[in-house]
């Protein structure tokens, strides 16, 4: 139950090297005029981010077609739906897990 | 401090606690196999707060790699950030460079989603809202770290319960719910289909991280586009 050295030293340089990113932009850009094309870009990244994560949680390209080794990407579509008509977050979650762990048992 | 918007920040990140309560939990068992001490994963968690460089980290500090390549890995993993980052600072023009670097800090996927769905409905988001957002989710991911490391030899399948899925439904959640607000459906479903569709090409090409990096600057850049032509 101890912090050793090396690994204090490792930390804190992961998280230097975390919280920049994190920081400057939101330091430096709040305090200038941004132009309007650049605005726009950037009002595009939530829904970018976002769905790329999604993406990549949900599609796994490498595996086979049987439908099995896709039941991500089937309980994905199932919480889409539930995400659109219920427009509750805590709801989405709730019922996505329920419908990932019914396919996993029923697969 | 505004107590009543930090109140309603705190109750606006409930939503997604359970997605990083099973994500944390998960990097807590990694990092413990990994050989880290109980403080060892107290300290990740405070320190570098971000759920994929500490499961590499753990990864990679089990398999003895290199100070300097763990460090630049971690960097790369998190330098989506920077775009999350710049993406929220025009909601933040009002605060002092203070103010916004504590923001900062504390920035990760799900509050950055949180905060872009509450920006969809307006022009400026408050403070207070935002720490108590953020300040929740961090204690709520140390936490879970914590518990994970300490719980972790005994709960060896969460899978079976369907907690990992927490994580991609959260993200779903936030997604639907800014393109319900934002009423731009044809743009963003483009800018949407585009994101998910280079980030799994370039996951498989790159790495899962360069491929969100690649995805969310195409995308929003065909979006900006279309814009125009509209």
């Amino acid at each position: 139950m101890e912090i050793r050295w090396d690994i204090f030293v490792l930390i804190a340089a992961c998280s230097l090297v975390t919280a920049l990113p994190r920081v400057i932009p939101l330091v430096l850009l709040s305090r200038i005029d941004l132009p309007e094309p650049l605005l726009r870009w950037l009002g595009h990244i939530p829904i970018a981010v976002m769905a790329a994560l999604v993406g990549q949680e949900l599609i796994h390209a490498e595996a086979g077609f049987s439908l099995h080794e896709h039941l991500d990407l089937a309980a994905g579509v199932l919480t889409f739906i539930v995400a659109f008509k219920t427009r509750n977050l805590l709801w989405t979650v709730i019922l996505g897990c329920l419908f990932a762990m019914v396919l996993r048992l029923l697969a | 401090m505004n107590r009543e918007q930090f109140i309603r920040g705190v109750k606006d990140c409930v939503p997604t606690l359970l997605g990083y309560l099973s994500i944390g939990f998960a990097a807590g068992i990694i990092e413990k196999t990994a050989g880290l001490s109980m403080m060892e994963v107290g300290l990740l968690s405070v320190m570098v707060y971000a759920g994929s460089a500490q499961f590499i980290f753990a990864g990679m500090i089990g398999a003895g790699s290199s100070t300097a390549g763990i460090v630049a890995t971690v960097f790369f993993v998190n330098l989506r950030h920077l775009l999350l980052s710049a993406a929220l600072s025009p909601y933040f023009r009002h605060l002092s460079p203070i103010k916004n670097a504590l923001i900062g800090m504390l920035l990760t996927d799900e509050t950055f989603g949180v905060a872009s769905a509450q920006a969809s409905q307006t022009k400026q988001l408050n403070n207070s809202w935002m720490q108590g957002l953020n300040l929740t989710a961090y204690l709520n991911w140390i936490a879970a770290n914590l518990a994970g490391a300490y719980l972790g030899e005994w709960i060896k399948d969460p899978e079976k319960l369907g907690l990992d899925f927490a994580l991609p439904a959260m993200f779903i959640g936030l997604l639907v719910l800014q393109i319900v607000h934002r009423k731009r459906y044809t743009v963003d479903l483009v800018v949407g289909l585009t994101a998910v569709i280079v980030g799994v090409i370039c996951g498989i090409w790159l790495s899962q991280s360069a491929g969100v990096i690649a995805a969310t600057i195409t995308a929003a850049t065909v979006g900006t586009v279309i814009e125009r032509w509209r």
